[in-house]
């Protein structure tokens, strides 16, 4: 057994950030009440300790909202030349470079994730979101969508709660590039960290209206998809709720971009370099305590070296470190409310019930918050709920197969398909399975890697309309020209 | 003395044969125009139908995807040299089909064979004008492109009995997917024969199913589908294109509205140009990371 090194506690500091004890909405450049006066509490999910009071946007609201996003549309934001708009985007992106910490710190106290993941991939990336998309404002005419691409006008955009500025950055950084106006909702177990993002917006001197941040759970999510004067939706979030927006938009002329769940596979096969293929297996499922679309539930490995990787991987797992999200060695974090933890918690009995093995690392847990170890489980048939459903937690669910044919027809045997891995170190093996599987996004010999420039979304029922790179800019532009 | 002509009986097309519907059923086909005359008994499809032609589509898409991007292209073109060596016949059933002038519908049967030209020259650039690398900040050879989703279900426009057919079918086809179609309800005859073109075309059986009948009865079995990828409602002009929509969310299908503002669906002027509109709505883009190193 490796030792797990001792490590004194090494917490970051939270006085970088300043939370208010309660938060309006953010419509037409400033915090305004919502109209019915509700609000409701967001946690920190490691300690349960109530964070703040944010306002629950109702249908007036979120018509308030709406209204503000058209007025900056028609009389400012259509009106700049695509290079001014551009600039406001830098401006983000450099803003959100100098509060990288302040954005950091506030993003794991509201979500649970660890700091070192906040602080190396969340922040980083959605700055990296709003610059790549800046440039982009004056060249639209060069993504080949055809020879003049047009704004859609007013977009309803509503996020989930696992990379909640992340997802906020990749929904409005390419709306605003494409010269949109946005009413986004965050998540109603996550809205700090978008909540300082209107900051932003103000210290941008962005104009008024151009990003409005509606607060709310379901029902805030549902006033923003069937307001009438919404040009276009994009929801991330669950197959389920993407299916009904989807019903809810169907007969409208509402443009709709999807991106919702997902149960990767992750291929071993018996030539991969093993030690960084569990590495591979780790983050894959692992990173944000598995709570990722495209995370990598569904470990498929060649049967010929399966007990030599799960022992391998059993052995890494112990080193892992799970508790406080805010400490810098800390690997696991907290699961990001009761709900998930419950639907975890449901979900692994079912594969137990079913008959999979279940195997967890000794890990002590913390007393409050909502907590659940890395969960491994062996001797999983396809047929099982914990190999059908996605988890949206640390558990991975391992299969086998021997050839490449058995690895193909598992791995598409899901309603889903967003992303896979491919773990080998033949090259025209890659290739070759990278074009059989149905996914939208394939990872060989790596995992969760993220670009502003690399379009990301899925097949099936992981969604349509892809989010990144050249491809992303097609969800926000009216391109059609005769048929 | 006139001899007395051999009539055609028009079935259905489903994996290459030309099957009767499984029903039984037949509909009354009349021309258009001042005083419409018996034309044929066109098969009147059924739910069945549909989901037999729906396994023919599915069978196929491994074949017709993997063919090569150049391959495609050729039997697209095929299909446009065997339609001219059949263009008299196409030139009489679309006039009475649509009420025209022969030397109208010598036009619209001109450009259904050039539509299939143009299209012809696309299956092997769209992986380079729809692809690219991704200049990712990391050691990472990054690549999107694109490919078919799969199995297509398309309601072909009510009025544009073979000018719009090909313009919904070929979009689709070229990429490498399979098609379910559900003809003109009222001038489903140019579609059968044009399946008497693609079956002498070099297209594999099943990539090109055609189903005649009611729209409004077999649309919604399409719809919901569950092994059917995507839905063109090109023709849901006199059916609620909306209802159809929504039957389509259950399965996250990719859904080609109909041409029109608000809950009005018009048919768009097929003579005009097409973009890649069509195209990309039946594709996905795939990106590939690889690491880069020694």
């Amino acid at each position: 057994m490796t030792r797990k090194f001792e490590y004194a506690p090494a917490p970051e500091s939270r006085s970088v950030v300043d939370i208010a004890s309660s938060y309006g909405l953010f419509i037409g450049g400033e915090f305004v009440d919502p109209s019915g006066g509700k609000s409701f509490k967001t946690i920190n999910p490691a300690t349960e300790e109530q964070l703040a009071d944010v306002a629950e946007a109702d249908a007036a609201d979120v018509d308030k909202a709406v209204r503000a996003a058209r007025r900056a549309y028609e009389r400012t934001w259509s009106r700049l030349s695509g290079a001014e708009r551009g600039k406001y985007l830098f401006r983000i992106a450099r803003l959100l470079q100098e509060r990288a910490r302040e954005f950091a710190v506030l993003e794991t106290l509201d979500n649970g994730k660890p700091i070192k993941e906040s602080r190396d991939v969340d922040i980083p990336t959605a700055a990296a979101h709003f610059f790549y998309h800046a440039g982009w404002a004056d060249k639209l005419e060069y993504a080949g969508l055809g020879p003049s691409p047009r704004a859609l006008g007013v977009v309803g955009q509503v996020i989930p709660w696992n990379f909640p500025l992340l997802m906020l950055a990749w929904k409005i950084a390419p709306a605003l590039a494409t010269g949109n106006t946005v009413v986004l909702k965050p998540a109603e177990t996550t809205p700090l960290t978008a909540l300082l993002f209107a900051d932003v917006c103000q210290q941008a001197d962005l104009p008024a209206g151009v990003v409005n941040i509606v607060t709310g759970a379901g029902a805030t999510g549902q006033a923003l998809v069937e307001h009438p004067d919404v040009d276009k939706i994009a929801f991330t979030g669950s197959t389920d709720v993407g299916k009904s927006i989807a019903r809810t938009v169907a007969g409208t002329r509402k443009r709709l971009t999807l991106e919702l769940g997902g149960k990767a596979a992750n291929i071993i096969f018996d030539d991969a370099p093993v030690d960084q293929a569990v590495e591979g297996i780790v983050n894959g499922i692992f990173f944000n305590q598995g709570q990722v679309c495209c995370a990598g539930s569904r470990l498929l490995v060649q049967e010929s070296v399966a007990e030599d990787v799960i022992h391998r991987l059993q052995r890494r797992l112990g080193t892992l470190r799970v508790g406080d999200p805010m400490d810098k060695n800390t690997d696991v974090g907290a699961i990001n409310s009761a709900a998930q933890l419950a639907r975890i918690t449901a979900l692994t009995a079912a594969g137990e019930a079913e008959g999979a093995t279940r195997w967890s690392p000794p890990c002590e847990l913390p007393e409050h918050g909502f907590w659940f170890p890395p969960t491994v489980f062996t001797g999983v048939a396809q047929t099982h709920r914990i190999a059908q459903e996605e988890i949206f937690g640390p558990v991975l669910s391992v299969l086998t197969f021997r050839t490449p044919d058995e690895a193909v027809a598992k791995a598409n045997n899901t309603p889903y398909g967003l992303s896979a891995g491919i773990w080998s170190e033949k090259g025209s093996r890659i290739l070759a399975m990278a074009d059989r599987l149905r996914a939208g996004v394939v990872w060989a010999n790596t995992f969760n890697r993220f670009d502003p420039t690399s379009p990301f979304g899925g097949y099936k029922e992981s969604g349509y309309g892809r989010e990144g790179g050249r491809h992303g800019l097609a969800a926000y532009l009216d391109t059609e020209g005769t048929h | 003395m006139s001899r007395l002509e051999v009539r055609k009986t028009y079935k259905l097309y489903i994996g290459g044969a030309f099957p009767r519907s499984e029903s039984g059923r037949s509909y009354e086909v009349m021309s258009s125009g001042r005083a419409p005359k018996f034309l044929a008994n066109a098969a009147q499809g059924s739910r069945k139908d549909i989901r037999d032609a729906v396994v023919a589509a599915r069978s196929a898409v491994k074949g017709w995807s993997g063919a090569t991007a150049m391959g495609r292209g050729q039997v697209l073109y095929r299909v446009g040299e065997i339609l001219e060596g059949r263009r008299e016949q196409f030139v009489a059933e679309v006039a009475s089909s649509e009420g025209l002038t022969r030397p109208q519908a010598a036009k619209v049967v001109d450009a259904a064979i050039d539509r299939w030209v143009w299209y012809a020259g696309w299956p092997d650039k769209l992986a380079q004008v729809l692809g690219n690398l991704n200049p990712v900040a990391g050691p990472y050879f990054d690549i999107s492109a694109p490919e078919p989703t799969g199995v297509v279900g398309i309601l072909a426009p009510q009025e544009s009995s073979l000018l719009g057919l090909v313009s919904v079918i070929a979009p689709a086809i070229v990429s490498g997917n399979t098609v379910v179609v559900v003809a003109s309800e009222d001038r489903p005859l140019p579609a059968i024969s044009l399946a008497e073109v693609l079956a002498t075309s070099d297209v594999p059986g099943g990539v090109v199913n055609i189903v005649t009948g009611r729209t409004a009865e077999v649309a919604p079995w399409l719809a919901a589908h569950r092994d059917v990828n995507a839905i063109d409602l090109a023709g849901a002009t006199a059916v609620p294109w909306g209802e159809l929509e929504a039957a389509a969310a259950d399965t996250v299908k990719r859904v080609v509205r109909p041409a029109g503002t608000g809950t009005d669906a018009v048919e768009p002027d097929w003579f005009a140009t097409p973009d890649l509109s069509r195209t990309r709505a039946f594709l996905e883009t795939k990106t590939v990371w690889h690491p880069k190193g020694q």
